[in-house]
């Protein structure tokens, strides 16, 4: 009902209330302005080569987006994956090493598995147990980091030791596009349809929009918290595979930290973290922004130690908009309502 | 019709509870002291180094300095936020420190005030962004400054290291008084006062009451943006002392120490009774707990266990000690 009401007010062209229905449309111009300005600074920014670099370099940080997304809707958040990309693509590296003849399919299916246990870990956790999300994945990301660097000894796998069939995993093309932004552009159809069009895509914003009512309407919350993150675990296990296979090294310290870059995509693509809200055009945008970032910075010559401080820059403002537009939406909405 | 009773039955804080011996038994903190007497005796099994006074004095010297950030986290886990910036916020006020202090050229003393002074400032932004957008939450508000806080770090210092303090700096990190390490005392002095304000003063109260309701406080008259802003702030101030005694210790600085101490710090109110649900904690089990995880690090490290073992350990006793009391409650309800 309410999502009604308000469209219908959104029709009287009210142009903040236009600018916040049309947010993802905010964030493309944005992109569409900050290519603008790298291209005039440096030209060998939009050639099709950098393009595609650059599609390659931002397939796992989508992935791993979409998955972020569903978690941050039903009002958590995971903080265990870079962890858990370490655990999943050391293990699968070791075994790479072991016997190279294993076939690279295989190799996703057992990092995807590796990272679903992970994630059901979480799962049971969260929603059997009952603890907040935040702490649960805290403490696991310790424990799956400290196991990683267990069961590596501290030692690194490095690309000599993989087979040419697993580094083709993430190196290879097919009709000119890397394997990588092939994978992406699944899981987003995936997801599409998912989230919009299959009734546990529903269910999952119901429970973050209002657990309570979604309890009422027989949705089964724990079940949906349960799927969430094992869901999430095991795209992050298949992102170690395609991790370890791109950048052709294992380390105990791989993908650290990772977690902020995944969850700020989600939140620079509007996802709120009080849950039940986000878009999977707003996240691939997000996703993309970064990565633009990430590789325009070295081209304008910006030192990469300042790469950290501009991420975290760009995150505390487009939240910041984000709430004041949204305040200002809300007011003129009431305004309306009293005259 | 009694189950209804009991469901409506409002929270009473636990001062106000009248006496009973049963209740003076059955807490948290005799748990955590079982538990430390568990560790202390696990310690002396595998080290025969470990369990005397010299060793377990100057152990406290490993730990301490990341925990004196634990009694305004506590503070703030009882008021149902969270503050994951407090590692960046030492790396940033330590890195100021260092900076101001080489390159600068400033007095150390002037350059230790503007590490305090830092840190407080990265705690007020906290505290103001997350009372000005109820929205964001905490978690996304820290989230936030630790990859900025971290990132003027690593722009201020890039990879490099600072130090070349003068000699009496190292007071902070090896200096002892009357014998005893000059940080023990610190915790000390600092537990004893955070004590006293949590739990004997109407600050605390309004503290505990922020977590309890925070809309019943704000309608009783408490002024929750404020006191979550003083909160946030003292995290901060104590994450600068922290940087102190840690560059102290080290001897120099870079932009990556006290990474992941958050989780550490969070670990130990956690482990100590802080509740993450917020409205109930006391200093006593969060000073009992601190001293559990601090001598596993340092027994761990005297048997040379790999660090990493550390990491699962921590990571499992913060799943537990949010977990067992959960747990109770699902049998119970059974």
């Amino acid at each position: 009902m309410k999502i009604k009401t308000e469209n219908l007010e959104m029709e009287k062209k009210n142009p903040l209330a236009l600018f916040y229905q049309f947010r993802e449309l905010g964030l493309f111009f944005f992109i569409v302005i900050l290519c603008i300005g790298v291209q005039l600074r440096n030209p060998s920014f939009l050639t099709g080569e950098n393009i595609l670099d650059m599609a390659t370099n931002t397939s796992i940080l989508v992935i791993l987006a979409l998955g972020m997304m569903i978690v941050l809707i039903t009002r958590g958040i995971d903080l265990s994956i870079g962890a858990v990309i370490a655990l999943s693509g050391m293990l699968t590296a070791q075994l790479v090493a072991a016997n190279p003849s294993v076939n690279p399919f295989l190799c996703l299916l057992i990092g995807t598995v590796i990272g679903a246990l992970c994630g059901m870990v979480i799962g049971v956790l969260v929603a059997k147990v009952g603890l907040l999300p935040i702490i649960a994945t805290l403490a696991l990301m310790n424990i799956f980091r400290g196991l990683t660097f267990l069961v590596s000894d501290g030692e690194w796998v490095s690309s000599y030791q993989m087979s040419e069939s697993f580094v083709e995993i993430a190196t290879g093309t097919f009709l000119g596009l890397n394997h990588l932004i092939w994978i992406a552009v699944l899981f987003c159809l995936v997801f599409f349809y998912f989230l919009n069009y299959t009734r546990t895509g529903r269910q999952i914003y119901a429970v973050g929009s209002n657990p309570q009512s979604a309890a009422v309407s027989g949705i089964k919350q724990g079940r949906i918290l349960f799927l969430v993150y094992t869901i999430m675990g095991g795209l992050s296990g298949l992102c170690g595979v395609l991790w370890v296979s791109k950048f052709a090294s294992a380390q105990g310290d791989t993908a650290s930290g990772y977690e902020l870059t995944v969850i700020a995509a989600c939140i620079l693509g509007g996802v709120s973290i009080a849950g039940g809200s986000g878009k999977l055009a707003g996240v691939l945008l997000g996703a993309i922004l970064l990565g633009i970032l990430n590789n325009a910075l070295p081209l304008l010559n910006v030192s990469p130690f300042w790469q950290n401080g501009i991420q975290g820059f760009i995150i505390l403002l487009a939240v910041i908009v984000n709430a004041v537009v949204k305040r200002r939406v809300e007011r003129t909405h009431l305004l309306r309502r009293a005259g | 019709m009694e189950q209804k009773k009991q469901t409506y039955q409002p929270r009473t804080l636990e001062t106000n509870l009248p006496f009973s011996w049963k209740r003076l038994f059955f807490q948290w903190e005799w748990m955590l002291l079982l538990i430390l007497v568990a560790v202390l005796l696990l310690g002396s099994y595998v080290s025969p180094y470990f369990l005397n006074y010299p060793s377990l004095r100057d152990g406290t010297m490993v730990f301490l300095d990341k925990a004196l950030i634990v009694f305004p986290m506590a503070m703030i886990m009882i008021m149902r936020d969270i503050d994951i910036s407090v590692g960046s916020t030492v790396a940033l006020s330590s890195v100021v420190m260092a900076t101001l202090y080489t390159s600068a050229g400033l007095p150390m003393e002037v350059a230790i005030i503007a590490c305090l002074a830092t840190g407080a400032i990265c705690g007020l932004i906290n505290g103001l962004l997350i009372v000005k957008f109820k929205e964001l939450s905490a978690v996304i508000v820290t989230l936030g400054t630790m990859i900025l806080y971290r990132g003027i770090a690593y722009i201020i210092l890039e990879d490099q290291a600072a130090g070349g303090f003068p000699e009496w700096f190292g007071f902070f990190g090896w200096g002892y008084v009357f014998g005893i390490p000059f940080l023990l005392i610190v915790f000390a002095v600092l537990a004893v006062v955070f004590g006293i304000v949590l739990h004997k003063t109407t600050f605390g109260r309004k503290v505990f009451a922020i977590g309890n309701n925070p809309t019943a406080s704000r309608f009783s008259g408490i002024k929750v943006d404020k006191v979550k802003v003083i909160v946030f702030m003292l995290a901060g101030l104590l994450a600068a002392v922290t940087a102190i005694f840690l560059t102290s210790r080290m001897g120099s600085t870079r932009p990556n120490i006290a990474t992941m101490y958050e989780l550490d710090i969070i670990a130990m109110a956690a482990l100590g009774g802080v509740s993450t649900a917020g409205g109930k904690g006391r200093v006593l089990g969060v000073v009992i707990a601190v001293f559990i995880i601090g001598y596993l690090q340092y027994g761990l490290g005297l048997i040379n266990l790999p660090s990493q073992m550390f990491l699962i350990i921590v990571g499992a006793l913060l799943i537990l000690s949010v977990a067992i009391p959960k747990l109770g409650g699902m049998i119970k309800r059974k």
